[in-house]
């Protein structure tokens, strides 16, 4: 079996990172702490573009580690704490989820988007190919979290760490998208996120707290 | 290319004139004379293109063909019209305290940049400006649909904003595979993600890739044309907003999110040899046709009645182009067409018979016709047209979409019959009591505005009775791009 370069193995050690931590996320109740896994994975996410930035010679993945750094460990988890701040919901914690259950939902994704990821994987010709099951795990783990969760801002944050797994998704698979797309979905996400600021005001305005449990109105439809 | 840069530069400059402008009295009409000039810039751009041909301008950043040009025009039209037709109906909300001031601003600005949006989404030629452009879509209008601030609108606009954001999350993931696949082909400078190009050489792509990649897009994309069963934020979101806001919903950002779904296909289509996207695609729509027109016997309340109507005859044009082939994608492109034209005129005379009678509810709208013949014919006019009654154009794309159903897929015609028939009953049913009988409305402070929903219907009514060559000349051309 050849050696393994080391960027390919720093790179298979931040995917690894990547994917705790999402679980790390899907089991946490307490919102304040769901923000800095959200920053950890954002760090680890702009580490590794960073790496394959440096092994493959890609410049413009140098300016993509940079926005990702700055929008994703430092512009997005000073807004929500702030808002959560302001929204005076420190110690807001989920109470109805069932946290093994969900971890064994979890698990069977996982085999699940690794099985989806095989044949992608073997067709592809950058260093980082292994990861790309990693990251479809991710994004499958985010999307589970949005489910599982009754409150607003849980969601936001499953929201957001989905889009982390897309982006590695892309580095993992393509060496990045091209700048000016890179750059407009930076803006939709950030845009998203002070949307959502606006709306957790008019959620508290209206409602009692932050989530939809008490809301749920008989409909003749759905 | 100053037509196409005319076209996105004008609702921008708009939005930032009405976001100073604020609530002064002017502020309809500088969003109605915006729109006129988005307009005018769109009929520009096609004149341009139906006599020289397709344009491929800055970079090949946009590119315009016989496909998108006529989305363009449609959608600036419509875009104008709801205008004109938004100045009486947000009068007459903020006369009743439903609107206030600075909501008012943000709803003319939000106007402009949804316009531009949609826009900047047909015109480009980069598969990922496409992705970015519909997501600000859905970002530009989540706030208009809370914009009464009640909390089933915010639970709507919640519920639009998540939804919405979480397919279109999948939808990116197939554009990643997309661009994945095409690397292999064009290198990365090669402009991987630019469509002509991924046209160009769609023969050599990647099959098992581009097939995965087209379950991940039209999931994605598919969420905000509103196919069951990913639709359920659709209702919602049409009842709760403003009435102009469902009618540009429903007219507008449904067929622009169709068109990312056909490019995708036309791409698909090109790299695998079965017919994988074509037989997603007629499942999906088929499926939504039914779905769709069973639910419409439960409603009770007349904006979500017709916002499940719009997932009904999405479904039908999904469907069409499933199936493909010149006469079908012609169908398709013509029911796109009237289907907007006739749903916007609908919510149109909607949007003044709830704020006359008070109420959304179909039971507390009785007798239209009576208080205002304007209304009350509109209402039954644009009824008997969605329901596909000769002689107007929804009945002309019907027509042909069933018979070429019948002849190429023969299984799939009972569905389509069962579910216009159903869909027939239920509509009529309860337009019937809500045009003639005893009335029970009021007045209004303000005229309603009557030209638009005359225009729309004029327009549908002359499409199933002629079609001018122009557009059948466009129609045609587009059909044979999408194969």
């Amino acid at each position: 079996m050849p050696a393994v370069p080391l960027y390919a193995q720093l790179i298979n050690l931040l995917a690894a990172v990547l994917l705790l931590l999402a679980f790390a996320m899907l089991s946490q109740r307490r919102v304040l702490s769901l923000i800095d896994l959200f920053a950890a994975q954002g760090a680890a996410l702009a580490l590794s573009t960073a790496i394959v930035a440096w092994a493959t010679g890609q410049r413009h993945l140098y300016w993509s580690a940079g926005l990702t750094l700055g929008l994703k460990v430092l512009v997005l988890p000073w807004i929500l704490r702030r808002l959560i701040h302001r929204l005076d919901i420190e110690w807001e914690f989920e109470r109805l989820i069932n946290i093994p259950t969900t971890m064994l939902i979890g698990i069977v994704l996982v085999v699940f988007a690794f099985n989806l990821a095989v044949p992608i994987a073997e067709l592809a010709n950058t260093v980082t190919r292994s990861t790309l099951g990693i990251a479809l795990a991710c994004v499958m783990l985010s999307f589970l979290m949005m489910i599982t969760r009754r409150k607003a801002i849980s969601q936001v944050l499953g929201f957001l760490a989905m889009e982390n797994g897309l982006f590695f998704a892309a580095t993992s698979a393509t060496y990045g998208m091209p700048m000016v797309v890179e750059l407009g979905i930076a803006l939709d996400v950030l845009v998203g996120v002070l949307i959502l600021g606006v709306f957790f005001f008019q959620i508290r305005d209206r409602l009692d707290s932050l989530g939809f449990a008490n809301l749920e109105r008989s409909r003749d439809d759905d | 290319m100053i037509e196409v840069l005319a076209v996105l530069v004008i609702p921008v400059v708009g939005a930032a004139l009405l976001a100073l402008v604020g609530d002064r009295e002017h502020a309809p009409a500088i969003n109605t004379a915006t729109a006129f000039a988005t307009f005018v810039a769109a009929a520009v751009l096609s004149l341009r293109v139906a006599t020289g041909g397709p344009l491929l301008v800055l970079d090949r950043l946009f590119f315009v063909d016989a496909f998108n040009v006529f989305l363009v025009t449609l959608t600036a039209f419509v875009g104008f019209t709801t205008a004109l037709f938004s100045r009486p109906y947000m009068r007459i909300e903020q006369h009743e305290g439903h609107v206030t001031a600075p909501r008012l601003r943000l709803y003319h600005g939000m106007y402009q940049l949804f316009l531009f949006t949609m826009l900047l989404a047909l015109l480009t030629n980069n598969m990922g400006i496409l992705w970015v452009a519909l997501e600000a879509a859905t970002l530009t209008t989540v706030l208009l649909v809370s914009l009464y601030r009640t909390p089933a609108s915010i639970e709507a606009a919640w519920k639009y904003f998540v939804l919405c954001g979480v397919g279109i999350a999948q939808a990116l993931f197939g554009t990643i595979l997309l661009y994945f696949a095409a690397e292999k082909v064009l290198g990365i400078a090669g402009g991987a993600l630019l469509w002509t190009e991924l046209d160009r050489v769609k023969g050599s792509l990647e099959p098992t890739v581009l097939s995965l990649a087209f379950v991940f897009l039209l999931v994605g994309y598919g969420t905000k044309v509103g196919l069951v069963p990913l639709h359920s934020w659709l209702p919602d979101a049409h009842a709760e907003g403003p009435t102009p806001i469902s009618a540009v919903l429903s007219g507008l950002l449904l067929n622009v999110a169709l068109y990312a779904v056909v490019r995708c296909k036309v791409l698909v289509d090109g790299a695998v040899a079965t017919p994988f996207a074509r037989v997603l695609m007629m499942g999906f729509g088929l499926a939504s046709v039914v779905v769709a027109s069973f639910l419409l016997l439960r409603q009770k309340d007349i904006k979500r009645l017709f916002a499940w109507s719009s997932i009904e005859h999405m479904g039908i044009v999904t469907f069409a182009f499933g199936m493909g082939g010149a006469v079908a994608n012609f169908a398709a492109l013509l029911h796109m067409t009237v289907h907007s034209l006739t749903k916007s005129a609908i919510f149109f005379a909607v949007g003044h018979a709830t704020q006359k009678a008070g109420t959304q509810m179909m039971d507390g709208i009785r007798g239209l016709v009576v208080v205002s013949p304007m209304l009350g014919w509109a209402l039954a006019l644009g009824a008997l047209a969605i329901l596909g009654m000769p002689p107007f154009g929804v009945f002309a794309s019907e027509f042909l979409i069933v018979t070429t159903a019948m002849r190429d897929h023969p299984w799939a015609t009972p569905f389509l019959l069962l579910a216009l028939g159903v869909a027939f009953a239920a509509i009529l049913s309860r337009i019937q009591p809500m045009v003639f009988g005893e009335s029970n409305v009021a007045r209004l402070p303000h005229r309603p505005a009557a030209i638009p929903v005359f225009v729309h219907l004029a327009l549908v009514l002359m499409l199933g009775l002629w079609i001018p060559p122009f557009l059948a000349e466009w129609y045609h051309r587009a059909a044979a791009l999408i194969g």
